[in-house]
């Protein structure tokens, strides 16, 4: 022990620091927790480096299932790559955003969730932002990666709008899935349970959607599933956005069962689905104290 | 100027378990008040429930004069947390987590990187700042602990356990720095099921057992509570029960002493309680002699807080933490722990 400390150091403060404002105290926290996290992923690369791989043997796996389907059936001029690439952008974020509970299911078990609890946080939203800032950086770099390789298969590239609306419905899907993943985090008694549950929805959510086949495919009790799976409504438009250079937000997207949705009701659906989440997790953050 | 922490009637059930009863207790600003108690005693909970980590049943718990029910984010700026079980993340050096704990506190930034370097510095950690914390041993993970603990300049200090699990040297490294923290003003509350710790560094102290406060004030006070000096007599190392009891019946007539009773896990010895000052052993010597009995070995010492501990409950510490180890199933607690964090 140091026999020349400074007694300032060790002193309580005269008062206590003024608040800085939510805003800025939300936002200093939220980049902390974000920086710990890129700080983990650095000195930890594998999940990145396997969130990378997944989608590629999806691609070409899957990809080469159907080589040798008739031509047209996923549309004229379509061959499978193509109809499966938006597929597989949305299911990659998707997983990625599932798992975004792990984390912080294990800072609980083992008790450095104590260490932000106790911490006069702005908000505990901060820890959904934090992590929500996380999976959305993995679900750009993973989504870069597969338009890349599919375009390189032959999906062809569609054009920077295009671009930056698939980024905008990644995001939109990635939040509302990352804050219910956050919330099973809270809520669930140990990472047991949260693996049990990210394993029992991921495929059948997968299933479920068009991600793989279109809606005309499926049994029609499966259409209307798959017409209310939230990954349909952010896999349709980006698969329009693939085959149609021309788009705007009434575009015909999806024939659901009950009738057709364009393209801004899709959007406006996936906000929807964020809003829920983030208001239904809204009590498990509270929890203990608010 | 209010009480650093006001504690009354504090409830907390988990479940069935009733982990707190009854627990009252206040700590004025500026001393190290000890939380005693064995396993299972209520410290954690009751400190949980101070720290807004846990949500009272009923009482009052306060910090400052602000209520950790009505005000947590309140109470939360005011205190440092140092939890029972140290919890780093062991890929961040131990300059990343202060840094991170800093911006949890909200803490500007220029003036963050000061203190943590004075922290650093003061509890020797200079050398390990920029290690990641997987690699750190017992003693520096506490003391990094307690650096995340001050480094927003607390009025309080809440230790749960600060020592435990460290070996002695880091554990007087430890008493050490919250001697010096409470000479530069800072309130200190920690909790142990170390007589010796709290009898050291505390100021006044609460015993806990059960979920309720069995005794509260200065060391001293408690051991002049319990009364005069303790004797521990044995007439050799193993004494037939006969002699004991003897023994016992003659001791008993001697004005100065208070009880006497006969402790058959020691080998049959005698304990005796006399009054505090008197010039006891000589004439306990002279008794046994006229009735020719041996002595094997006779010491006379000040009551400890176990005396205390003992008096209130009728067994020692050590017993009770025995006890305790036998009866608690560690796994139902940790899941019942994460149901209801
Ligand atoms: N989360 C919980 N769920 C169920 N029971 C609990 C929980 N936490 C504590 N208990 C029970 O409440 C009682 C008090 O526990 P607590 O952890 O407060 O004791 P303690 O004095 O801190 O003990 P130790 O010295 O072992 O840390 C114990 O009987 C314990 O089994
Ligand atoms: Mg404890």
């Amino acid at each position: 022990m140091s026999q020349s400390i400074s007694p300032t150091a060790l002193a309580p403060k005269t008062a206590p620091a003024p608040e800085l404002g939510a805003l800025a105290e939300f936002t200093q926290e939220t980049l902390a927790l974000t920086q710990r996290l890129f700080i983990q992923l650095q000195r930890r690369p594998s999940t990145l480096v396997a969130g990378v791989i997944q989608p590629m043997m999806w691609l070409i796996l899957f990809g080469a299932l159907f080589t040798n389907a008739p031509q047209s059936l996923f549309g004229p001029d379509v061959h499978y790559g193509q109809f499966l690439a938006p597929g597989v952008i949305v299911f990659t974020a998707f997983s990625g955003a599932l798992n975004a509970g792990l984390p912080v299911m294990f800072d609980r078990e083992f008790g450095f969730l104590n260490r932000l609890l106790v911490a006069p946080l702005a908000s505990r939203y901060s820890i959904v932002a934090a992590s929500t800032i996380y999976i959305i950086s993995l679900a750009f770099i993973q989504t870069v990666v597969i338009i890349g390789a599919s375009a390189a298969l032959g999906a062809g590239l569609p054009s920077l709008i295009g671009l930056g609306a698939i980024a905008l419905i990644v995001l939109l899907i990635v939040l509302g899935v990352t804050a219910l993943s956050l919330g099973l985090a809270f809520a669930l008694p140990g990472h047991i349970e949260l693996i049990a549950v990210i394993f029992v929805t991921n495929l059948p959510l997968l299933f479920a959607s068009t991600a793989l086949a279109p809606l005309s495919f499926m049994a029609p009790w499966l259409q209307w599933l798959a017409a209310l799976n939230p990954l349909t409504y952010a896999i349709e438009p980006i698969r329009y956005i693939y085959f149609n250079a021309q788009w705007s937000l009434t575009s015909p997207v999806m024939a659901a069962p009950w009738g057709d949705l364009n393209f801004g009701v899709m959007l406006a659906v996936l906000l929807a689905f964020d809003g829920v989440a983030l208001l239904l997790i809204q009590p498990l953050l509270r929890r203990r104290f608010g | 100027m209010t009480a650093a922490v006001v504690i009354e009637h504090l409830q907390k059930r988990y479940g069935e378990t009733p982990a707190v009863q009854d627990i009252s207790f206040s700590v004025e600003r500026g001393e190290i008040f000890g939380l005693l108690g064995p396993n299972g005693a209520g410290k954690t909970t009751t400190i949980r429930c101070l720290c807004t980590l846990a949500k009272p049943d009923s009482g009052r718990v306060e910090v400052c004069g602000i209520s950790a029910i009505k005000q947590p984010k309140q109470v939360r700026r005011r205190l440092g947390y140092v939890a029972q079980e140290v919890a780093l993340d062991k890929v961040l050096t131990g300059r990343e987590l202060l840094r991170l704990q800093a911006a949890l506190y909200h803490i500007p930034r220029a003036i963050a990187q000061d203190r943590i370097q004075q922290l650093l510095t003061a509890l020797n950690l200079t050398d390990y700042a920029d290690q990641k914390t997987g690699t750190y041993s017992g003693g520096i993970r506490r003391r990094i602990d307690l650096a995340a603990g001050l480094l927003h300049q607390p009025d309080l200090l809440v230790l749960d356990e600060p020592t435990v699990g460290l070996d002695i040297e880091s554990r007087f490294v430890v008493w050490e720095f919250l001697r010096q923290l409470k000479a530069a003003g800072t309130t200190v509350l920690l909790t142990s099921h170390y007589l010796e710790e709290v009898d050291a560094l505390a100021d006044r102290l609460a015993i806990i057992d059960g979920g309720r406060v069995i005794a509260e004030g200065t060391p001293s006070q408690l051991k002049d509570q319990v009364g005069g000096d303790r004797i521990t007599l044995r007439l050799r190392e193993f004494t037939p029960e006969e002699e004991a009891q003897k023994a016992q019946h003659s001791l008993n007539a001697l004005p100065f002493v208070e009880t006497v009773i006969v402790n058959p896990d020691q080998g049959n010895s005698l304990n005796l309680v006399v009054q505090r000052g008197s010039n006891a052993l000589p004439q306990i010597q002279e008794t046994l002699t006229a009735i020719g009995l041996p002595i094997f070995s006779l010491a006379q010492s000040r009551p400890s807080l176990d005396d205390v501990y003992l008096a209130a409950t009728g067994r020692t510490l050590m017993d009770a933490e025995l006890a305790a180890a036998s009866t608690r199933d560690l796994k139902k607690e940790q899941k019942q722990a994460m149901k209801t964090a």
